[in-house]
């Protein structure tokens, strides 16, 4: 049930996500989702596509640093305190966030978050149990 | 004021007689004490006994930092542990320091040049000394520490940092003479700026500035805001440590070498021809009175000229010119030396680290600042950032650790480290000294 994203290393200067982007496109790689989190000096781009292994290639052979992880995507009720839900459970649990951001793409009415957990099948186990609807990467590539 | 004046004014012949005999008896002395030299000695077919004039000295070869290093950490030490008081260290090319011994004659011997020195940049035994060298295993602190007590001045070992500290004392005690780094210096001008104390209402008169490369327009400015005579001072620990050369104030127009205890030679870097007055090339030292460290023909990788003209002062030592650079690639960042091979061997050694990295020094309000650009390979990557930061901390702290330097790290995407050739730019020195 676990999803790839690819992260990407950044530098802080102007047009380096343009390239990014502009790699990707020209690979025919489609973003799904992405989230950029930063500092003064670096930034690591996080990025759910639709070919993981075109998307690693192209960037790999234009010099960046890739590296591939593991993520939940999880469909959130649209409405207050749907988030809330999930975030409660797993920190009932004593499991951690690293990071999360969401989907542009709803499932039917719902959201879809993307979640870096870990202990990663923990967690999955833990959702589905509370009968989450946690969404396999099959799926989630071509939402 | 010249403290030394029989030999400090000594005619050149008598000076010259003295010189030899000190060679002769240096010579004699690390040909059997110290199983490299004779073993060099040995190897080029010279015995002590060629030694016969000062010209002969050309025929024993050079000593370099590597045979330090080869040597470490007291295979070049003539005497037994038992006569040697003080231990000093500096950087060495690989991360081995290099490591310098002095007996008991020696510290007292180094305190003399260095009461000489001061005495030759205007200070007086009536002068408070606000000595703002680091105190540690950098000969600075100690060194001028020494001489400024055998000169019976007053000292205040205030050594480095702290510098708002360093206003409040400057200006409650009134010293009157000021040693530091010359970037120290105009460091110290600032802060006091910046909490309103002002440099004409201190009592300084002169300054003493060395252990880094500066330059007559820092010297301008040094003399413009610190409202004193800056002069030149030049050592190095292989060879004792500082006061092996200074400025005297009268002329500010070249450092003179103490000559009757150390023989300077320029030589070509590249063939070790010995070069006439007033060309440049590296600076060569010989020790010739120095126990527990002798060196012969020691390579400083300092690039000078010498001069031989008779001096206002009165000095009879012939003078060197301010050291205009270096011929390796060693950097002087706050009086620390560091060598881009130490940055290399500090990466090399955590896991995730690629060598791919380049040294960036900027002279910042003053201060020298050393940034190291970090390639980010797959191994230190991480699509979390707390976890990049955590290493970027962790590769500082090494630096810090293992070179006594503060730097800033910062992580940069690969290739964009310029590649000449090949070979990567290791260094960009920003500071216009």
């Amino acid at each position: 049930m676990r999803v790839e994203q690819i992260s990407v290393f950044l530098e802080n200067k102007a047009g380096r996500l343009a390239e990014v982007s502009a790699i990707l496109a020209e690979a025919d790689v489609n973003i799904r989702a992405l989230a950029l989190a930063d500092t003064s000096d670096f930034g690591v781009l996080r990025l759910i596509v639709n070919d993981n292994q075109k998307a690693i290639q192209a960037l790999k052979s234009r010099g960046f640093t890739v590296s591939k992880t593991h993520v939940v995507a999880v469909e959130v009720e649209d409405r207050p305190g749907g988030l809330n839900r999930i975030l409660d459970i797993l920190n009932q649990a004593g499991i951690n966030v690293e990071y999360m951001y969401a989907f542009v793409q709803h499932s039917g009415e719902n959201a879809v978050m993307i979640f870096r957990i870990d202990p990663i099948d923990e967690a999955i186990k833990l959702l589905q149990e509370n009968n989450l609807p946690v969404i396999e990467g099959s799926k989630v590539y071509t939402m | 004021m010249i403290l030394d004046i029989g030999f400090e004014t000594m005619p050149r012949e008598d000076l010259e007689a003295i010189i030899l005999r000190r060679l002769k008896a240096t010579i004699d002395r690390v040909y059997a004490n110290v199983p490299f030299y004779r073993k060099k000695f040995d190897e080029n077919h010279i015995t002590p006994n060629d030694i016969q004039s000062l010209e002969d000295l050309k025929r024993i070869p050079f000593t370099k930092k590597e045979d330090l290093r080869d040597n470490y950490p007291f295979g070049m030490f003539a005497v037994p542990m038992d006569n040697v008081v003080r231990i000093h260290a500096s950087s060495g090319t690989t991360g081995k320091p290099t490591v310098v011994g002095y007996t008991a004659r020696d510290i007292n011997t180094w305190a003399e040049l260095m009461a000489r020195s001061l005495a030759a940049g205007g200070a007086t035994r009536g002068d408070m000394i606000h000595n703002a060298y680091g105190y540690g295993l950098f000969t600075g602190g100690l060194g001028i520490h020494y001489g400024a007590e055998k000169l019976g001045a007053s000292v205040i070992p205030v050594s480095g940092g702290n510098t708002k500290r360093q206003v409040v004392i400057m200006t409650d005690f009134g010293p009157t003479i000021l040693t530091a780094t010359p970037s120290y210096a105009l460091h110290l001008s600032e802060v006091a700026e910046e909490v309103g104390v002002s440099f004409e209402n201190l009592k300084f008169k002169f300054g003493i500035f060395g252990a880094e490369p500066w330059s007559e327009k820092m010297r301008e400015e040094i003399e413009r805001k610190l409202n004193l005579t800056a002069v030149d001072i030049y050592g190095l620990s292989e060879v004792m440590g500082p006061g092996v050369a200074i400025e005297c104030h009268e002329a500010k127009k070249g450092l003179h070498i103490f000559e009757d205890h150390f023989i300077p030679e320029i030589i070509d870097p590249q063939t070790g021809e010995v070069l006439p007055y007033g060309e440049t090339g590296e600076l060569v030292f010989t020790t010739i009175t120095k126990e527990a460290f002798p060196v012969i023909r020691y390579r400083t990788r300092d690039i000078t000229s010498l001069n031989p003209e008779p001096c206002i002062c009165g000095r009879t030592h012939i003078r060197m010119n301010r050291v205009s650079g270096r011929t390796d690639d060693m950097l002087i960042i706050r009086g620390v030396n560091v060598f881009p091979s130490q940055i290399e061997s500090v990466l090399m050694e955590m896991d995730e680290v690629e060598p791919y990295y380049q040294l960036v020094v900027d002279r910042k309000d003053n201060l020298d600042t050393l940034t190291v650009l970090v390639e980010v390979g797959e191994r230190l990557f991480s699509d979390e950032v707390r976890h990049l930061q955590d290493r970027e901390r962790k590769i500082a702290k090494n630096i810090k650790d293992y070179l006594g330097v503060s730097a800033k790290v910062k992580l940069v995407e690969p290739k964009v480290i310029a590649r000449s050739q090949g070979k990567a730019v290791r260094v960009i020195d920003n500071r216009e000294i």
